[in-house]
């Protein structure tokens, strides 16, 4: 069993935490922008918690597709679909004109709240 | 959707107890395959076990994965025409990184790949490194030239599974077991298909980054 | 070392059990597809934790079946994505 003194233990459950945090808050909060935000911090704490558990293989993949490329798929299904986004909102304007607005309004860094990286 | 609502908290403490019990039972020194693989590593071409794991031992499940990110590409396109996701005019900023980081992922790929053999890394990593930058480029405005639309994409797109397939073939034609290659040949054969994978894949994610029919489907 | 292994399995589990709650509760789409991939990465935690060996070693299967796992599970998201695009645009025509 591993000694409380050890600080690797600590390093683990910090990250345990952060990952743990991270999730909750962007399953809950009601912007999605700043949810996909949060996921592509997921991803990138996924690939740490991955070469604590020395599968550097897993996390060279993680930090280029969980943390870039899905994060990437998100923002553009995102910018394209703010209709589909949410499905009780009844958007019904054409989606010629919808999305680059709706990029631009969503397009630069999320508000700086202090959420973002609980660790 | 009510029925689901009482229920769902039902559910979630039937998986989440049952995975819990599976976490806190599980064998406290079990070895599983790794011995095993460790074994015969002599024998698979390469150095890295990760890598022996995905191209030799079990290359079958890669072959099929290869299958499974081919078919999700050829949903996609069949779903039809959609607009590129991408602003009209990037800002200087994204123009000048990308112009400095393609060229560095396109190497870090290059030398995952050639890595891969002997410590971590490998196609998927590089075919993933490779598909970052090429979906870092289409959300800075490039647009590959349309002469590599037609068929150049639609082969690069199938490259891994054609790679595989073949050395599939080969094997069988040589009288062994589907993709149970001949010690000295091995190192090549991997070789060769993991660098057809990771174009494969590289091309795969940036075009599913793209989305859209085809014809209009640019890529890298 | 097997409180690293313990840590990161109910790490997992926890995941998971979040993962597929965002997944089947109400809201939009997307936050819908993304609950999932949170599930996944719960999954593949668990998987990844059951192969971590310590000072011995760990063992390279899983490993690998992850590795296969992230990148089939990014396609399925980009196939998600498009496929909600589509019900949408057709929904719009009616």
């Amino acid at each position: 069993m591993a000694p409380l003194t050890d600080p690797a233990w600590y390093f683990d459950a910090l990250t345990a935490l952060g990952l743990v945090a991270l999730a909750w808050r962007l399953l809950a909060c009601p912007d999605l922008f700043r949810a996909i935000v949060l996921f592509i911090a997921f991803g990138l704490l996924m690939a740490l918690a991955w070469v604590r558990l020395e599968a550097p293989d897993v996390a060279l993949a993680e930090a280029a597709i969980g943390a870039g490329v899905t994060g990437a798929l998100l923002m553009a299904a995102l910018a394209r679909l703010p209709a589909a986004a949410g499905e009780d909102e009844a958007d019904d304007a054409p989606e010629d004109e919808v999305p680059d607005h709706d990029r631009r309004a969503r397009g630069p860094l999320p508000p700086p709240g202090g959420d973002g990286g609980p660790t | 959707m009510t029925v689901l609502r009482w229920l769902l908290y039902p559910l979630l403490l039937v998986l989440g107890g049952g995975l819990g019990y599976v976490v806190l039972t599980l064998p406290q020194e079990a070895t599983g395959l790794r011995d095993l693989a460790a074994g015969h590593l002599d024998a698979s071409g390469v150095a890295n076990p990760v890598t022996a794991v995905l191209l030799n031992f079990r290359g079958y499940d890669t072959l099929l994965e290869m299958a499974v990110l081919f078919v999700a590409l050829l949903g996609l396109w069949s779903l039809g025409d959609s607009r590129p996701p991408r602003d009209p005019a990037p800002g200087p900023v994204l123009d000048t990184l990308t112009r400095l980081l393609a060229p560095v992922l396109l190497l870090v790929a290059a030398y995952l790949l050639w890595v891969g053999a002997h410590a971590p890394g490998g196609a998927f990593q590089a075919g993933s490194i490779l598909g970052a930058a090429g979906v870092l480029m289409l959300l800075a405005g490039f647009s590959p030239p349309q002469a590599l639309l037609g068929w150049p994409l639609r082969l690069t797109v199938a490259a891994g599974l054609l790679a595989f397939l073949a050395g599939g073939l080969l094997t069988l034609v040589a009288g062994a077991r589907l993709l149970e290659y001949p010690a000295a040949l091995a190192g090549g054969l991997i070789f060769f298909i993991e660098a057809a994978a990771t174009a494969a894949i590289g091309v795969t994610l940036a075009a599913l980054f793209l989305g859209g029919a085809r014809p209009t489907g640019k890529d890298r | 070392m097997i409180a690293t292994q313990l840590l990161y399995g109910l790490l997992g589990v926890a995941l998971f059990a979040l993962g597929v709650r965002g997944t089947l509760a109400d809201g939009p789409f997307l936050r819908r597809v993304v609950a999932w991939n949170v599930a996944g990465a719960g999954l593949f935690l668990i998987f990844v934790a059951g192969a971590y060996g310590g000072a011995a070693g760990a063992d390279p299967v899983p490993h690998a079946l992850v590795l296969t796992g992230i990148v089939v599970a990014v396609s399925a998201t980009a196939l998600a994505l498009a496929l909600a695009r589509r019900l949408k645009e057709a929904a719009r025509d009616e």
